[in-house]
């Protein structure tokens, strides 16, 4: 039943003005099948310990089996692309952060790049690693959530709390270097107009001399687990054919084999002169996935020590202030009244980015993040579109849950690595 | 063994020390589950009630005891009210039979330190463990809800096939006792081995290592514990069987699954690891309780260990397990126990 049918079932319930006709919605009726078994519906959700939020998935049971699988969106929908078209360009990225929230820095990556795109901006080089540094940063934050969450789900309790804290040194690195640790705010359109703060190298090389060996435990945990394995292998297979037909990106689509990375695909930021690999799994199972994920964390700690490595002792400009689309410099803004004056008119009135469209996507944690941008030549963008990885990768869920068992959904909705914030924007 | 006979009042009193022991021990049993739970998993348990939070599981009670007890609308009430406490009181009283020690003089009188002996104790502990689970199935048929419903027919099932495999296992250590007492079962483990210099007790552990194994497995699903908690798999179900329940209704379940823990536990530290016995028991029966103590909390902490490390089983794999491995395993270790014992007797 999609969601016109079961709005019109609601109102003609409501329309009847008989509360007992409230139990005969589609929800708690049962279905009897020929063979005179009956079918039970199950509303799981939208509050529910593990639809990673308000996601809310009708089931169709019989027995433990799931005959139907139905999931019901737009609980946590705040209408992100309309704000965005009702506001000016840079005050969009604080938006972007409450899309996906476990991984805020990589929305913002996003967003920017479609902005920079649209104005012809680059950012300096030093910009850019630094850009990769914390996007790759917050790539295992994200794929740390989705391990806790995932294992949590599954029963294995203990995960949660370890992933949780190996991601709150992330979180450090992020509050020491922007101020805020989960909406970070932390992209601006052109490069950074702070200096890094001291110290945050160090930081940075702490978290990637501790993270191995910790990311090594969880791996013992789990990876040769019986348990898990029994739990994850054969679950929700998807075939190569079937991940490209749903349009999947991310772990899901590498889980079942196909090579698609953005990063590898379309190179943006300096992505072209990083060493790091793109792991495939081979079945397309829970497990693959898990695999797929695990290594991806380990890659992007290569990719981490990479640019540190090269930016380490370079101290070159941030910001790309010679382009007009750029905010003006901080410095002055209290002295000067041009310098503050200039500052402000930047901020209050935004910038005009030339008449066109632009599309630029990221390789997001849970996939390709895409922003699309039609600029009428205003300061606020004419139509504004996001394309988020999971929204697209959640219609797969009833394509998998398809005869699987009730415990499975779980797992299922676990191994697309949802955030609803993400999926409903 | 002779029990004292002594005056049925003295029963009670020993009744009555046992229960009270047992409710605290059950109270203190969160308090430990949580601080041990929390140091496996890096962070600090409860501290804030009573010096290194002592206070929690009263505090806890007490919390449990003001809150509203809601009843669903399309509840039926009276099984609805009824229900926690077949689970409750089930589990409370097995541990009539479980043995403390032996008879004692205390004040001028022989004491018993233990409930009753009866003649058929093991039994008697599987079967009120079998009654238990109507609590379960009641309550969550009564609950008219959705996920209690499927927690409690997940509780029946997997119930009904670990009773069997946790009698099945026992009937190794039957044969070699010779007796369903548990008091039997304790004295028999009570004769020493001589391994050349060494000397130790013949624990039916030692004879009886896979029985042993597969007890401790089916003890665990039996009490609807992780990895085999499905009845209640909160991240599926919500809570699956006491879903809808709240307040002190609630913390009956709560109550009767610790207690069936502890319980579980003493009759396994009884049946395998010779209870109360150990060094200078026979001499002191301090030691002896002392013994018995440390071997159920080592249970106890083995039941925690395994929720804080183990992902849950499926329901289809949890029957698996059961029917594939450990039936056929247990009638194998029947099998040879029972020709040892024959081949021992001299009678093939």
């Amino acid at each position: 039943m999609n969601r016109p049918e079961r709005k019109r079932e609601l109102e003609e319930v409501l329309a009847a003005d008989d509360p007992a006709a409230l139990g005969t919605l589609h929800l708690t009726e049962d279905r009897t099948l020929d063979s005179g078994e009956r079918l039970i519906t199950l509303n799981m959700g939208p509050q529910h310990p593990s639809t990673h939020g308000v996601l809310r998935v009708i089931l169709k049971l019989d027995g433990e089996l799931i005959t139907e699988c139905d999931p019901v969106i737009g609980y946590l929908h705040r209408g992100t692309e309309k704000l965005g078209e009702a506001h000016r360009y840079a005050q969009v990225i604080p938006w972007t952060d409450r899309t996906d929230y476990v991984a805020a820095p990589l929305n913002n990556l996003g967003y920017i790049l479609a902005v920079e795109k649209l104005c012809g901006v680059e950012a300096p080089e030093r910009a850019q690693y630094w850009r990769v540094i914390m996007a790759e940063l917050s790539r295992i934050a994200s794929h740390l959530v989705w391990l806790g969450t995932h294992a949590l789900d599954i029963g294995a309790l203990s995960m949660s709390l370890y992933c949780f804290r190996e991601r709150e040194i992330i979180l450090d690195i992020f509050e020491a270097f922007c101020g805020a640790r989960l909406t970070t705010n932390m992209m601006e359109i052109g490069g950074f107009s702070r200096p890094i703060p001291d110290g945050l190298v160090e930081q940075i090389h702490n978290f990637l001399r501790i993270f191995p060996e910790r990311q090594q435990e969880y791996a013992d945990l789990l990876s040769a687990n019986p348990i898990w394995m029994a739990r994850t292998k054969g679950v929700g297979v998807i075939s190569p054919e079937a991940a490209v037909s749903y349009s999947l990106t991310g772990a899901c689509l590498r889980g079942s084999g196909i090579n698609f990375d953005v990063r590898k695909a379309q190179p943006y930021l300096i992505y072209d002169r990083l060493d790091f690999e793109v792991p495939l799994g081979q079945i397309g199972d829970t497990y693959d996935r898990y695999l797929v994920r695990m290594e991806e964390m380990r890659q992007t700690l290569k990719i981490i020590q990479q640019c540190l490595d090269t930016i380490e002792k370079d101290d070159s400009p941030l910001m790309a202030y010679e382009s007009a689309y750029v905010i003006p410099p901080h410095k002055g803004t209290m002295t000067t009244a041009e310098d503050m004056q200039r500052h402000f008119v930047w901020v209050i009135k935004g910038f005009s980015p030339p008449v066109g469209e632009a599309y630029a996507a990221v390789e997001h944690a849970k996939g390709e993040n895409g922003y699309y941008f039609v600029s009428d030549g205003s300061p606020i963008p004419y139509r504004f579109r996001i394309r988020s990885p999971d929204f697209v990768n959640l219609a797969v869920l009833p394509h998998i849950a398809q005869g699987a068992m009730l415990a499975d959904v779980v797992a299922l909705i676990g191994t697309i690595d949802i955030v609803l914030g993400s999926v409903d924007r | 063994m002779p029990a004292a006979d002594q005056p049925i009042w003295l029963t009670f009193i020993v009744a009555f020390i046992v229960m009270n022991v047992l409710l605290i021990g059950m109270a203190y049993m969160t308090y430990f589950e949580r601080k041990v739970m929390a140091a496996m998993q890096d962070r600090m348990g409860p501290t804030r009630t009573g010096p290194k939070g002592l206070l929690q599981p009263i505090a806890d009670g007490i919390k449990l005891l003001g809150k509203e007890d809601l009843i669903p609308a399309a509840a039926d009430k009276v099984i609805f009210y009824f229900a926690p406490l077949v689970i409750f009181v089930t589990a409370i009283v097995s541990v009539a039979v479980i043995p403390f020690g032996g008879t004692i003089e205390l004040f001028g009188r022989e004491i018993n330190l233990f409930i009753t002996d009866l003649n058929v104790g093991a039994l008697y502990v599987l079967a009120f463990s079998s009654i238990g689970v109507y609590g379960i199935i009641l309550g969550a048929y009564a609950s008219a809800n959705r996920y209690s419903l499927l927690g409690g027919l997940r509780a029946a099932a997997q119930v009904v096939s670990y009773e069997i495999i946790l009698g099945l296992s026992l009937v190794g250590v039957f044969m070699l006792a010779g007796s369903l007492s548990l008091r039997d079962i304790l004295a028999a483990q009570q004769t020493q081995l001589e391994f050349g210099p060494l000397t130790i007790s013949n624990w039916f552990i030692l004879s009886q290592p896979i029985a042993f194994g597969i007890f401790m497995i089916a003890a665990v699903a039996e009490t609807n514990r992780a990895p085999f908690d499905l009845p209640e798999a909160e991240t599926e179900l919500v809570s699956g069987f006491h879903t809808e329940y709240s307040a002190f209704r609630f913390s009956f379940y709560f109550l009767g699954e610790y207690i069936s823990m502890i319980v579980i536990s003493l009759f396994a530290s009884t049946l395998f690891l010779g209870g109360t016995s150990g060094p200078g028991s026979t001499a002191y029966w301090g030691l002896g309780l002392l013994w018995l103590l440390l071997k159920t909390v080592m249970f106890l902490f083995f039941y925690v260990w395994l929720r804080t490390t183990l992902p849950r089983f499926r329901y289809d794999q949890l029957m698996g397990i059961a029917w594939k491995v450990l039936l056929p395993a247990t009638l194998l270790n029947i099998l040879i126990t029972a020709f040892i014992r024959l081949v021992g007797n001299g009678q093939i």
